[in-house]
């Protein structure tokens, strides 16, 4: 378990903007009647993707409301899942998968790199631009080691393309996610040893 | 070596068109009408002899699972979940599955739903697998939109919707009731059973759980034949399997191959080798990081399966292959494993809440050294007590890695005691009450 509290800091008021509020009965109507709870994490997410990154207190009573659950329900949900981040974080958020498979391929150097680059876990930079966490499995290791940023994975990392990565992200650049080597996604890397002979190509 | 005519995922790489053209080019949604029309029992017996074992870890036969639903609805609707919350450590296939391959996945939900009368089903993917779940998405509003799933799906007078819904980063959610409070919007604290799902599931109705290989290699087995499927593999091992090799191999990768084929031909084939050769293999974790680590010289010619693998007191799990070379610090890398049970305990059962980071920060003292030689004993006491002492599976799988570490590498945790207390510290060494 992990022990995760709220923020102390809180903004006053969150709603849904018109767009999201649209999305969330969508989210809803996928679950039978009378089961609207089921849309808890998808709404909780959306709530937290429209607040920059983090989810505010006064987004888990607004879902709680729209979901006609008792806040201590929507509380529980949103300190339970880690993917709920319950204070502020940087524009880009560097998940650092630190288990075991990502360990054996140096994990710990990219941890490095983070506490050079960005400072102590949770630290957001002066700039606002980048904070990170070590995670758990990820669920990419045959592309060990790997970072998530945001909403994409970058894999196959070695501390010098790791900075490159950081570097590029801070200049506005977008990189390209998925394998920084020559590899394609999660086939062995210097050769196909399968699928050679499937002839439809792209 | 299995040959490319005989893998059911044709793109695992990635290489071709995710979408539905690609997916048809490459003999997905061929014949599913027929498939269905064969019957219910006719596809649960077909999926029996196929020998399928499921894929999520436990190695439970798909057609018995399937078979467990009730075979008339008292009114209650049936409900196919799939469970795509891949977060075993080391396991990294479904991902493939959903982001290269989606439209197997979708057809075998329609066809499992179909045998077991479900005419919903929700895949329940982990809430990191951002682009994977839009891939996803976008492959299921295509298959709406070609009419192979919702309204008279494929034309065959059977309905079936199907939902994608999302998690947000917990492990438990992978076991099955806990995947089920979760969908139903609450912490993800697994249930005890009886009752099971095939009876009081999702909603308090009748429920199947598959993980996404098991759902996903289902129409290829209907359209080639049960009998196709069981000639690869030893006995009771049937079949292809989507095998993930990580660690220190050269060329680390997914790859589908045949079931029992032998460690070494594996690593040889496809990863190009263990990294320094073969002489420098410490170990193994052959199936994700629950299943507990088999040493160097048990693991070369064992073959990979579900029996095999037993018998080394280990097990095939996922197929998440872990190897470590000599240069791995055995005792810090089974510590770390150990820090992700701490981590992902849900915290419902004492036993696990507590056992996993007692059993963590004395793992971590012993990978110093900083340790007395009787509390090996009592780790490995602790972790007996967590087996098979709580309600779900999470605590048996924080205690397995621990107990595979003792019994196979007890010598290097007593040198480290050694060579810790041959040199003088200032501070004592302190003993396990943490």
């Amino acid at each position: 378990m992990a022990v995760r509290r709220l923020a102390e800091k809180q903004p006053a008021s969150f709603e849904f903007t018109k767009e999201n509020l649209d999305w969330a009965k969508k989210q809803i109507a996928k679950y039978p009647e009378g089961r609207q709870a089921s849309a808890v994490i998808p709404l909780l997410w959306r709530a937290q993707e429209q607040h920059g990154g983090w989810l505010p207190e006064p987004a888990i009573r607004h879902v709680a409301e729209m979901l006609g659950m008792a806040r201590i329900r929507v509380l529980e949900v949103a300190t339970f899942y880690t993917m709920f981040n319950l204070e502020p974080v940087g524009k880009y958020f560097v998940q650092l998968c630190g288990t075991t498979p990502c360990m054996l391929r140096g994990a710990e150097d990219l941890k490095k790199v983070c506490k050079k680059r960005i400072g102590d876990e949770h630290h957001v930079t002066k700039d606002g631009n980048f904070s990170w966490l070590e995670v758990e499995c990820l669920g990419a290791c045959v592309n060990a080691p790997m970072v998530q940023i945001n909403y994409d994975y970058y894999e196959d990392l070695t501390p010098a393309s790791f900075e490159k990565l950081l570097d590029d992200l801070a200049a506005g650049k977008n990189p390209k996610p998925g394998p920084q080597v020559d590899r394609q996604f999660s086939a062995p890397q210097g050769g196909l040893t399968t699928l050679t002979e499937v002839g439809e190509k792209k | 070596m299995l040959a490319d005519k005989d893998r059911i995922f044709q793109n695992l790489y990635g290489q071709h068109d995710w979408g539905l053209e690609g997916a048809r080019k490459r003999g997905a949604w061929d014949g599913t009408k027929g498939i269905l029309e064969k019957g219910r029992d006719w596809i649960i017996n077909e999926m029996k002899n196929s020998g399928l074992r499921g894929r999520g870890g436990a190695g439970f036969p798909t057609g018995l699972k399937w078979s467990f639903m009730p075979k008339q609805s008292d009114g209650r609707p049936h409900y196919l979940i799939v469970n795509a919350d891949e977060s075993e450590p080391g396991t990294c296939k479904d991902r493939e599955i959903m982001r290269h391959d989606p439209h197997l996945l979708i057809e075998g939900c329609l066809i499992a739903g179909f045998a077991m009368g479900a005419n919903a089903g929700y895949i329940y993917i982990r809430g990191e697998y951002i682009r994977e779940r839009e891939v996803l998405q976008a492959a299921i509003d295509q298959a709406y939109d070609a009419k192979l799933i919702g309204k008279n799906a494929c034309g065959s007078g059977f309905d079936f919707d199907l939902y994608v819904h999302h998690g947000a980063g917990a492990y438990i959610c992978g076991e099955e009731t806990a995947l089920l409070e979760s969908l139903e919007g609450k912490k993800g604290l697994p249930r005890l059973k009886p009752p099971f799902p095939a009876n009081v599931g999702l909603y308090g109705c009748p429920s199947t759980v598959n993980n996404v290989e098991s759902i996903a290699v289902a129409p290829d087995i209907l359209r080639r034949g049960a009998a196709w499927f069981a000639g690869f593999g030893r006995p009771n091992n049937a079949g292809t399997k989507l095998f993930c090799i990580s660690g220190h191999v050269n060329n680390p990768c997914n790859v589908e191959e045949a079931m029992s084929i032998p460690f070494r031909e594996l690593i040889d084939r496809h990863c190009g080798g263990v990294r320094g050769g073969w002489d420098n293999l410490l170990a193994c974790i052959p199936g994700g990081s629950s299943v507990p680590v088999v040493p160097a010289k048990q693991i070369i010619d064992c073959p990979m399966d579900f029996d095999a693998l037993k018998e080394l007191k280990s097990g095939l799990g996922t197929a998440a292959v872990i190897v470590m070379d000599k240069s791995t610090d055995i005792v810090r890398a089974i510590a770390r494993i150990s820090y992700f049970y701490k981590h992902e305990s849900c915290g419902q059962c004492t036993p696990c809440r507590e056992g996993t980071g007692w059993m963590w920060r004395v793992l971590n003292r012993m990978a110093e050294g900083r340790a007395h030689k009787k509390e090996i004993d009592l780790l490995l006491d602790v972790a007996n007590q967590v087996e098979g002492h709580t309600i779900c599976a999470l605590g048996d799988a924080a205690a397995w890695p621990v107990q595979g570490l003792i019994r196979h590498f007890r010598h290097e945790i007593e040198q480290r005691i050694d060579a810790y207390s041959a040199h003088p510290h200032s501070d004592s060494v302190r003993v396990a009450a943490e």
